[in-house]
This record gives C-alpha cells, sequence and structure tokens, in this order.
C-alpha cells in the first residue's frame, strides 16, 4: 500500500516534469520547425534582399516582403496612435475617479471586447468601417478609395487591442504603491496633478512594456485586417491606400502556394519573422512588467 | 553543558553529552530535538535548540510573535520539507529516529503528528469524508470500518450530536468553532501519537476555545501534545510544561507550576509582567 | 492659475468620460451591427440544416456543418490542453518551491506563447501536419487549436492556483498524504478557477479563424471522422462572406450571429464563475 502510494506520487511527478519540459520546449519547437522550412528561401536569398527588395512576383521567384513589412507596421502604428490615448485616460478614469459602478459595468465590456473573435471585428469593420472610410472621410482627401485601407485595417487593429491594451495599464497602475499616490495627495495636490506628476511618471516603464506588448499584438492579427485592408502588395503611401500586411499574405495564400517552387517557403520565412519579432518584443515587456510586479510587491 | 533548553529534561540529556555514547533513549513516545539551528535565508531562525518533550503531558510553547515558536513547531513534522530557503541542521528524535535521518519516510513523520493549524481548514468534501480522508489514504477500505473510524472520532471531539444528520454535507457550512473541532477529529483519525497545535485557538471564539482546550486536556491521557500559543493564560490553565522562546533561542523551560511562580531568568520575569510582547 | 489648473482637470476629466463612452458605444456598436444583419437571416433551417449546392453558391440550407465542426474541434483541443495544463499547474504550483526559478521560467515562457499570433500556430500545425503527412483534418485543427488555447488555460488557472493560501495544502501535507493525494484534493477546491479557464480557453478557441484556416480546412459535410476536414463557424463567416450570392453573404452572418452569442454565453459564466470563486475565498 505504502509502496502504491509512493509510486502513484512518484510517476505523477515524472510525468508532469515531462509536460513541464514539453511546453518550454514548445517555444523553441515552434521556432526552429518555422526555421527550417523557411531555409529554402533564405539559402536562395539574402536576408537583406528579402527584407527590402519589393518586388513579389512569385511566379516568376520574386519575394520582396518590404510592402508587407511596411504594411504591417504602418496598420500597428495607427492602431497604436488611436488605442493608447482611449486606453491610457480610461483607464486613469477607472483607477482614480470612476465610482465602483461605472468599473463594474466597465469590466465587463473589456471582457467581452476581448473575447469577440477576429472575424467578428472584420465582419463589423468591412459593414461599417470601410463604406464610411469610402464614402464620407476618403473622397475630402484623395480622389478615390475603396475604403479598405491602412486606415480600416489600423481602425478595426485599435480596438482589437484595446482590451488588452487597458488590462495592463490597469495592472500597472494599480501595482503603484498606495502610499506613493496618498502623499501626493496629502501635500495637497489636486488627483489629476497626482495623476500627471505622480501616476504616469511612476508607471511610466510600464505603460511603454504595455505598448510594444500590444503592438506585438496588432502584427499578428490575420483575419480582421484580412478583411478591410485591401490586400494589394504595393507600399502605401497613404492612409486611404490598401495595404497587405504579413499575416494577411500567409493566411490568403495558403492551399495555392504548393505548386510554386519556394512560394511556401517564403511564406514560412514571414510567419518566422512574425514569430519572432513577436516573441522579441513580448519577452522584453514581459520582463518589465515582472520586475514592476516585484518591485512593488516586495 | 549549560544549556538553558535543558531544565527538565536534564538527566536524559547530560548523559548524552558527558559519556559521548549515544545512550538509547526508552521507547515510549517522546519527542527529543538536539542542537537544532534552523535558517531561512541566511537569517539565524532557530539557535541550538535542546529540548526533550515529555510523554503523554502537554507542553506549550510561548513567546513574542517571531520568535520562531511555529517554525519550531513546523519542524517536527517536517513542513519545511517545500521551502528549500529553511536549512535545518541538528537532529529531531521521535520514537527513536532521528526524522530527519536519510531512509526516513516523510509520509510516515507526519502520520505520527496530527497538526492543528492557527485557522480550521476543512478539506473541499463532505464531514464525513473529511475525517474519513486520512484513514483511506492510509489504506482503510473497507466501508464499515471506516464509518466506524468516522463515528469514533466525530463523536471524541463532540460533534457527532451537532452533525449527525448531517455528515454528507459540504464541511465548510460548519460554524468556525465545529470546524476545528472537525479538523481535531480529521488530524486523530489518522492515529497519531503526537498532537502539534500551532496557536490552535486563535482564531475562535472563546465557548469553541474552552471546548478545544477541554479536548487538550482529555488527550493528554493518550497523546504526547505541543502547543503553540500567544496567549498566557492558555498556557496557564492547560500545559504541564512551558518552554519560553525568544529570538530563536530557549530561554527557559520547566514545568507549568515552577514556571509562573518561580522564573529563573530575568527575561522571563520581564515577559510575564508583561513589559514586552 | 487655481482656474486653469481646475480646468485642466476638468477638461481631462471630461476626455477620460468621453473615451469610455466610446469604448462601450463600439461594443454595443459591433454587437448591433451583427444582430442587425445577422438576425434577419437567421431562422431554424440555418441551424439545422447543411449547406444545399456547396457552401460558396448553394443558396439552400444553413450553416450545421460549421456549428457541429467547431463543437467538435473545440471539444478535442480542450480535452488535449486541459489534460496537459492542470498537472502543468499543479506541478508548478504545488510540486515545484514556492520560488522556484523553473516554474517562474515556465510562467515565463508562457506569458510568451500567450502573445504568439495565431496565424503563427496555424503555420507550425500545418507544418507539423505536412511533417506527418496528414492533410488537413479535424485532427490537424484541434492540434492547432490546442496550442492556441493552452496558453490560455494555463495562464488563468495559474492565477487563480497561485492565490490559494497555504492552509489547504499544509493540512493535506499533514495528514500524511502524498503531493500527488494533496493535487487530487487541491483541484476539487480549484474547480471553479478551472472551470474559469477553460470557459475562456473556449472562447478564444471556438472564434478563431488563422489557426484553422489551414490545419483544418472546410467542407459542406458534417465531419465523420478525425482525418476528415471540418467546417467551423468564423470560417463559415469568413468564407461565405466574400461569395457574390446574397443567400450565402446571409449564411456569414446567421454564422456571426450564432458565434457572438456563444463568446456572449461564455464570457458571462466566466465572469459568473470567477466572481462565485472569490467570494468563496473572502
Amino acid at each position: 500500500m505504502k509502496y502504491i502510494r509512493a509510486f502513484k506520487d512518484k510517476s505523477a511527478r515524472q510525468i508532469m516534469l515531462g509536460i513541464a519540459f514539453f511546453s518550454l520546449l514548445l517555444l523553441l519547437v515552434i521556432g526552429v520547425s518555422l526555421l527550417l522550412k523557411a531555409l529554402p528561401i533564405m539559402k536562395e536569398k539574402s536576408l537583406w534582399a528579402l527584407l527590402s527588395s519589393g518586388n513579389w512576383k512569385p511566379f516568376k521567384g520574386e519575394f520582396g516582403f518590404l510592402p508587407y513589412i511596411i504594411s504591417t507596421l504602418y496598420v500597428s502604428l495607427i492602431a497604436i496612435i488611436i488605442a493608447l490615448p482611449l486606453s491610457l485616460l480610461s483607464g486613469i478614469y477607472l483607477c482614480t475617479y470612476a465610482s465602483k459602478t461605472i468599473s463594474r459595468i466597465f469590466e465587463p465590456v473589456i471582457d467581452l471586447l476581448s473575447g469577440i473573435p477576429p472575424v467578428i471585428y472584420g465582419v463589423w469593420g468591412t459593414l461599417t468601417i470601410v463604406p464610411l472610410i469610402a464614402n464620407k472621410i476618403a473622397p475630402r482627401y484623395v480622389e478615390f478609395s475603396s475604403g479598405f485601407s491602412v486606415l480600416a485595417g489600423g481602425l478595426v487593429l485599435a480596438i482589437m487591442i484595446l482590451p488588452l491594451l487597458i488590462s495592463i495599464l490597469l495592472e500597472v497602475f494599480r501595482s503603484l504603491p498606495k502610499e506613493i499616490t496618498d502623499a501626493s495627495l496629502s501635500l495637497g495636490a489636486t488627483k489629476w496633478q497626482t495623476v500627471k506628476k505622480v501616476m504616469l511618471r511612476k508607471s511610466f516603464p510600464g505603460i511603454i512594456a504595455a505598448t510594444v506588448l500590444s503592438v506585438s499584438r496588432a502584427f499578428g492579427e490575420t483575419i480582421a485586417v484580412l478583411m478591410v485592408c485591401g490586400n494589394i502588395p504595393i507600399i502605401p503611401h497613404s492612409l486611404f491606400d490598401a495595404c497587405y500586411p504579413l499575416p494577411a499574405l500567409i493566411a490568403n495564400n495558403y492551399g495555392e502556394m504548393l505548386s510554386m517552387p519556394n512560394y511556401e517557403s517564403a511564406l514560412m520565412f514571414g510567419a518566422f519573422l512574425l514569430f519572432i519579432i513577436i516573441v522579441i518584443f513580448n519577452a522584453i515587456s514581459r520582463l518589465t512588467l515582472n520586475q514592476i510586479e516585484k518591485r512593488f510587491s516586495l | 553543558m549549560n544549556n538553558p533548553g535543558l531544565a527538565f529534561v536534564s538527566d536524559v540529556f547530560e548523559d548524552y553529552h558527558n559519556k559521548t555514547i549515544l545512550m538509547k533513549l526508552p521507547s515510549y513516545h517522546t519527542i527529543s530535538i538536539r542542537n537544532l539551528n534552523v535558517y531561512i535565508e541566511n537569517q539565524h531562525i532557530l539557535q541550538d535548540i535542546n529540548l526533550t518533550i515529555p510523554e503523554k503531558s502537554i507542553t506549550c510553547i510561548i513567546g513574542p510573535s517571531g520568535c520562531g515558536k511555529s517554525t519550531l513547531l513546523r519542524t517536527l513534522n517536517r513542513m519545511h520539507d517545500d521551502t528549500p530557503e529553511v536549512k535545518i541542521n541538528g537532529q529531531v528524535i521521535v520514537d527513536d529516529e532521528d526524522i530527519y535521518g536519510v531512509n526516513v519516510n516523510v509520509i510516515d513523520v507526519r502520520k505520527k503528528m496530527g497538526l492543528l493549524a492557527q485557522r480550521p481548514c476543512p478539506l473541499p468534501m463532505s464531514i464525513f469524508d473529511n475525517v474519513a480522508y486520512g484513514p483511506r489514504i492510509h489504506g482503510l477500505k473497507k466501508r464499515k470500518a471506516i464509518n466506524q473510524t468516522v463515528i469514533q472520532y466525530l463523536q471524541y471531539v463532540g460533534l457527532w450530536d451537532e452533525v449527525r444528520g448531517r455528515v454528507r454535507n459540504s464541511a465548510s457550512k460548519l460554524s468556525i468553532g465545529q470546524q476545528q473541532r472537525l479538523c481535531l477529529a480529521r488530524g486523530l483519525a489518522i492515529e497519531p501519537e503526537y498532537i502539534l497545535g500551532d496557536e490552535a485557538t486563535s482564531a475562535l471564539d472563546p465557548i469553541s476555545t474552552k471546548k478545544i482546550e477541554e479536548m487538550f486536556v482529555k488527550l493528554k491521557e493518550q497523546y504526547t501534545i505541543i502547543l503553540v500559543t500567544h496567549t498566557l493564560r492558555q498556557a496557564k490553565r492547560i500545559a504541564d510544561y512551558i518552554v519560553f522562546m525568544y529570538l530563536g533561542k530557549i530561554i527557559e523551560s520547566g514545568s507549568t507550576e515552577e514556571f509562573f511562580n518561580n522564573p529563573k531568568k530575568q527575561l522571563t520575569r520581564d515577559y510575564l509582567s508583561g513589559s514586552f510582547s | 492659475m487655481i482656474n486653469t489648473k481646475r480646468q485642466e482637470e476638468i477638461f481631462f476629466k471630461i476626455l477620460m468620460i468621453i473615451s469610455i463612452c466610446v469604448i462601450m458605444s463600439i461594443l454595443l456598436f459591433i454587437i448591433g451591427t451583427v444582430l442587425y444583419k445577422g438576425l434577419p437571416a437567421l431562422d431554424w433551417d440555418m441551424v439545422s440544416k447543411l449547406p444545399g449546392g456547396g457552401f460558396y453558391l448553394g443558396k439552400e440550407g444553413g450553416v450545421l456543418n460549421a456549428i457541429i465542426g467547431s463543437l467538435y474541434l473545440i471539444s478535442g483541443s480542450v480535452v488535449i490542453s486541459l489534460t496537459l495544463s492542470v498537472p502543468l499547474v499543479l506541478f508548478i504550483n504545488f510540486y515545484l518551491p514556492k520560488k522556484s526559478v523553473f516554474a517562474s521560467i515556465i510562467r515565463f515562457s508562457f506569458d510568451i506563447l500567450f502573445g504568439v499570433p495565431s496565424i503563427v500556430y496555424g503555420a507550425f500545425g500545418f507544418a507539423l501536419m505536412i511533417f506527418l503527412g496528414m492533410r488537413a483534418s479535424l485532427l490537424g485543427g484541434i492540434i492547432a487549436v490546442a496550442l492556441l488555447i493552452m496558453p490560455i488555460m494555463v495562464r488563468s488557472f495559474d492565477e487563480v492556483t497561485r492565490l490559494l493560501p497555504r492552509d489547504l495544502p499544509d493540512a493535506l501535507l499533514s495528514l500524511g498524504a502524498t503531493k500527488y493525494e494533496m493535487s487530487k484534493v487541491i483541484l476539487r477546491q480549484l474547480m471553479p478557477g478551472l472551470v474559469t479557464a477553460i470557459l475562456l480557453a473556449v472562447g478564444r478557441g471556438i472564434g478563431d479563424a488563422a489557426t484553422v484556416l489551414f490545419t483544418a480546412g472546410y467542407t459542406d459535410n458534417l465531419p465523420n471522422a478525425l482525418n476528415h476536414p471540418a467546417a467551423t463557424l468564423p470560417l463559415s463567416i469568413f468564407f461565405q462572406l466574400g461569395s457574390p450570392v446574397e443567400e450565402v453573404q446571409n449564411r456569414a452572418y446567421a454564422s456571426a450571429v450564432i458565434l457572438t452569442v456563444i463568446i456572449l454565453i461564455l464570457s458571462f459564466s466566466a465572469r459568473y464563475f470567477s466572481s462565485k470563486y472569490s467570494k468563496n475565498k473572502i
């Protein structure tokens, strides 16, 4: 009996340890297998050529990723420019001024926004944002826009990263020790002064980390972006031009790629690129956030 | 050996030190702690603890908070095993065997010690299963035997009549005093030889406290009981022996009567008069 | 001087309230749009029939293929990721010491896996399937989605597990329980937290299109084997929205309503369970 129990305990420990190692390896396995798949194209062309060329002609074996990279950066930039002020303002409000009732109403809103699947955002974007841009906004600035554009992508992405951004900002603000803000308030500063001079300044690294994390979320977003960006592989010149972010490229071309040499490898290179950048961004910002949590919790 | 911790056990202990041969202790149920030092992350939490706990009696460990009394208690059933920051040197000999020895099974050590924690912590299951849990994991399978054990220990702690019709209900619905008695029954059901109490009444109301205290007095006929307590009055009420600790050291120990009426150390007198706590 | 300070505060306060209102109205706007477009298209045939004449052009039938496909897919993924996540979380919380470096490395790696986009899981799943010689199939989709939701499950289950007071593990250990026996009892206590984690993971997994795009494939039929392709709700929206036929588009909108309702239910039940859990604890 005693031995059976000890045996069960030991086996459970071994199995769990195995799972733990497996899960540690997972990140590595994903990275390495994408890299292996991307190797053929990387052998043929230099990394620089792949990244800096704007020529995308799979039939001729030309794979220049520049339009996709620019598109991704452009769309994500628009998204964070829209999302950051909104999240900061609402995050500060929830942490300082808001009554319990408002927080209680707002929390499920954030939950739901983060729960809504990308494809629903895509549907909503094509039904509302795209026509809005095509008919109302774009005509004021350019001759013609289909509405499927950088701006549409940026707007939809902005809303999609809002919940992540707000919830991390809230975490950052709430990890500030209460004594710091109390000290400022007791010196006669108004709430807003305290926010400006103490809260924002003290949580600056956290805000940066939250921003980086949200940007990397925007980098990887696929379906919604695919549905509203227009997907034309040219470098976009204005907000109202169509664009073709990297994830959309991968998603759109699977299936047909197997018939063309190196096409699959090129797409996998795209996935690998995305993976590496996002992992690095995530690692940096998570480390920062962990540091903040540790500093204030001790 | 002029160690203050040896007051009431000096005979056995001095032999051990002076004759340099390991005297075999008589094999009744005693715990004897020898040269115990405990460090937590370079902090010397327990310093040179030497102590023998007499059997079938209540020994109360008292002292201001942070003096290491809870750490000492947890050392006795190896609850520090999962915290690698805690380094333990020395011997804790329970029934002739050093529980920190190489071949000792920690499960056996813990089975010998029933622990009653500060706050009652019922397991997330029914009242019945709470008491039955220990015997079950230790190999009791027959339904009848389990039923009998559960009823016996629930009766023992005076809970049986209170919970009779609802032993299948969740244990978390009991009052906190009832929960603590349930925890005691649960601990007794694994048939320990020792009972450890870690401020076991500090979360309870006076009536529940009194019930638990009466239980301890009844239990000492069969068990060796070691209690950490924060109230001097409780120690006075129920203890047979007192161990007074301060800053990780045993300052004074002895029989309750002597300890309270005729303390030997200035520190003890200060503590008893309430100059610090 | 004092006046401008006050004015500044009032100005920003108004901005804050506006941004709160904007965010709330966006949510209502999105849900409203989906319902407005989808509800008229939603009838009994829609949820009970397979698409007739092909999902892209056929005007008849509904999206039963996608509903069933999504259910199969998510159940499979939840089973796989549960069997990995639960032991993992119990391991890092109760088998490893409290300040274990190994545990923090694992937590960190799941923080990062959580950030890996679904398209990468899809691409990885696809690469894995080619390596194993599989075609787009239910099983492929299950594996890819399991990878996608595992970080969500681990992180959210770990969060509640870390909050468990030491009392319960201590009580169990002092009764002479082995770590394994202890973990089983603790799991019972953590059930509401685990349910919340599952609901969150299901919500994310059932709505994600990029992971299943090349791993699960798409079909007009019900999946009847693990190695057959399976339709899913998000792809049913994605593919059918692009069709020139209005009836087919309607199927996409109807699927959007179904998916949104599922998400709403999941989100609110997750909230219910986690609040129930915290009530028990305090």
